[in-house]
């Protein structure tokens, strides 16, 4: 049977992590649907439907999906289910508020956040922050998987021609109501899917000292993360944290200053290609991961970063 | 108002778990164990409410073994007014504690049951939405702020983008994110306090739930290791290996 997967959009346009999905999803299944439940959300389900990844589009547009409401969302999806062995989505804070309520509501036990494959009823899963990997097999009829993006590539964007399906409008709930979103925007790379990453922790001291780091980020095309000390002392928004309940990133280089390395923090980032830490503690356990660690007070070292970087001829964007 | 709160007792957030030689899961005899930590948060706020006068009792639930007893003792000190221990052998799985808490709430008759947005240990992140689609109530999950009005909570998540907000309409379910707020200490007369407490003990099988795991864990192993790296001496050094070793930049 086929796979269902939900994708995650604003009404304008895909979020990426769907595409690292669908990776995922035809994994498990060549056919696989996507679900484009949304308020005028035309462009979206005609973007799905160019992923050559992507059989069948089913669009279901109506006002109670225009702000995302699990509450609303969950019956639409129930009213699909019965024709699919699957139904998947990104684990971030997009599928994991989803995905358990829908999961609930047919009985089944979800496998949380894979990273990997196996065969369409068994999956590799991080359990203890990423210290340990779990295979586990599900014995339920239909599964119920979020999946985690930066373990799958995303799948391409053009050259696909699948068919848009208008599918039921389900219930509404007047259970809960969105009121607002404050979106930082920003013009940097997105954190979870940039190519560098240069992240601050308690070490910066303050929101200020941050700019120590935007300098470097913005010579390297670099997106800004922090570490959970950083967000919970104020120093920068949530949007920014990495690590075990925040973000998980594997860029190509990672740049940790003046964090010190807790095992939460490291569950975010040491799939990265290359770790650089910063820190003047030489004890401090980031170093343990470190593929270059420098020994020195961030205050100095950041500058003189800078400075080294614009004596290079090319930099790498 | 009533506020149930779900705690769980997992390995120490400091503790750096050991994967067993015969892959059948992690080392727990021996390691020190602690509250979830965002369900500490989760306790805190309910008590935070009730002081403000919003909210007459708290009570306090653990599934679990016997020991979980320990989790649900350490909520009392820090405020909940009783406890209630479901005895559970065994890995119970999200879908299974959603059940037996549906149970307790259907006895119990809270108006909001609060939990952590996710367990440190096995980084599941579903009881406390599947308990709301079991339940039918609303859902607002990985909380950062909570403004209880008459017949409804206003509620701060934090989510990818940045924050959400949205209101839902009593009864409902809150999981809580770390930065809802500061969790206390128990201060040594609020432990002693907390023994007098009452903790109800039920078995998940008097509530008729099926804890039966549906999904076979079939291994646990370590993550592969990362090859050890330098340290470099300067800011220069540093930045040419990036250049010309790691090619990264």
């Amino acid at each position: 049977m086929s796979v269902l997967l939900i994708s995650e959009h604003n009404n304008k346009e895909l979020k990426p992590f769907t595409l690292n999905a669908i990776t995922a999803a035809s994994k498990i299944n060549e056919d696989v649907h996507v679900l484009v439940l949304g308020h005028n959300s035309d462009s979206v389900a005609k973007s799905v439907s160019e992923v050559p990844n992507v059989k069948k589009v089913v669009h279901i547009n109506d006002t109670i999906y225009e702000n995302y409401l699990a509450e609303n969302y969950t019956s639409a999806i129930i009213n699909l289910s019965k024709d699919y062995s699957h139904i998947m989505c990104s684990a971030n804070t997009f599928g994991k508020n989803l995905m358990p309520r829908i999961a609930a509501l047919l009985d089944v036990s979800q496998v949380s956040d894979i990273t990997k494959v196996i065969s369409s009823d068994t999956f590799l899963r991080p359990i203890y922050a990423g210290n340990a990997f779990a295979t586990v097999k599900s014995s339920d009829k239909i599964k119920c998987i979020t999946i985690r993006p930066t373990s799958f590539d995303p799948a391409p964007t053009t050259g696909g021609s699948a068919e848009i399906q208008t599918g039921e409008v389900g219930d509404s709930t007047n259970l809960s109501k969105f009121i607002k979103k404050e979106e930082i925007k920003s013009d940097r790379p997105e954190l979870g899917t940039a190519r560098v990453v240069i992240s601050g922790g308690r070490g910066m001291q303050s929101g200020e000292n941050f700019k120590l780091i935007t300098a470097v980020a913005d010579k390297l095309n670099a997106a800004i993360g922090a570490s959970r000390a950083a967000v919970d002392a104020g120093y920068i928004t949530n949007d920014h944290q990495v690590g075990q309940t925040g973000k998980v990133v594997v860029p190509d280089l990672y740049i940790a200053v003046g964090i010190s390395g807790a095992i939460q923090h490291l569950a975010g980032m040491k799939e990265s290609k290359v770790i650089v830490a910063i820190n003047k503690d030489g004890e401090a356990p980031i170093f343990s991961v470190a593929d270059y660690g420098l020994e020195a007070d961030l205050f100095e070292a950041l500058p003189k970063f800078l400075e080294e970087l614009n004596k290079l001829n090319t930099i790498q964007k | 108002m009533k506020i149930l709160v779900a705690v769980k007792r997992v390995i120490d957030y400091n503790v750096q778990i050991r994967v067993k030689d015969d892959g059948s899961g992690v080392v727990t005899e021996n390691v020190k164990m602690s509250t979830n930590p965002p369900d500490d948060n989760a306790i805190e706020e309910a008590v935070k409410i009730k002081e403000s006068g919003k909210a007459k009792e708290v009570v306090a639930v653990s599934v679990g073994e016997e020991k979980a007893q320990e989790t649900v003792r350490k909520a009392l000190a820090v405020g909940a007014d009783r406890g209630i221990l479901v005895k559970a052998e065994g890995a119970i799985e999200p879908l299974a504690v959603s059940k037996i808490l549906q149970k307790i709430v259907e006895k119990e008759k809270p108006d909001l049951v609060f939990m952590g947005k996710q367990a440190i240990d096995d980084d599941c992140n579903q009881t406390g939405q599947m308990l709301a689609a079991l339940l039918k109530w609303p859902q607002a999950t990985f909380a950062s702020k909570i403004d209880v009005k008459d017949k409804s909570l206003e509620v701060t998540r934090e989510i990818d983008e940045g924050l959400e907000t949205i209101e839902v309409n009593i009864p409902a379910i809150v999981t809580c994110d770390l930065r809802l707020n500061e969790p206390r200490y128990a201060s040594l007369p609020n432990i002693m306090k907390a023994k007098k407490k009452p903790i109800e003990q039920l078995n998940a099988s008097d509530l008729g739930v099926d804890t039966k795991p549906r999904i076979e864990q079939i291994k646990v192993e370590e993550p592969p290791k990362r090859k050890a790296g330098i340290k470099v001496a300067s800011v220069e050094e540093l930045v040419q290996k990036l250049k010309n070793e790691a090619k990264v930049i």
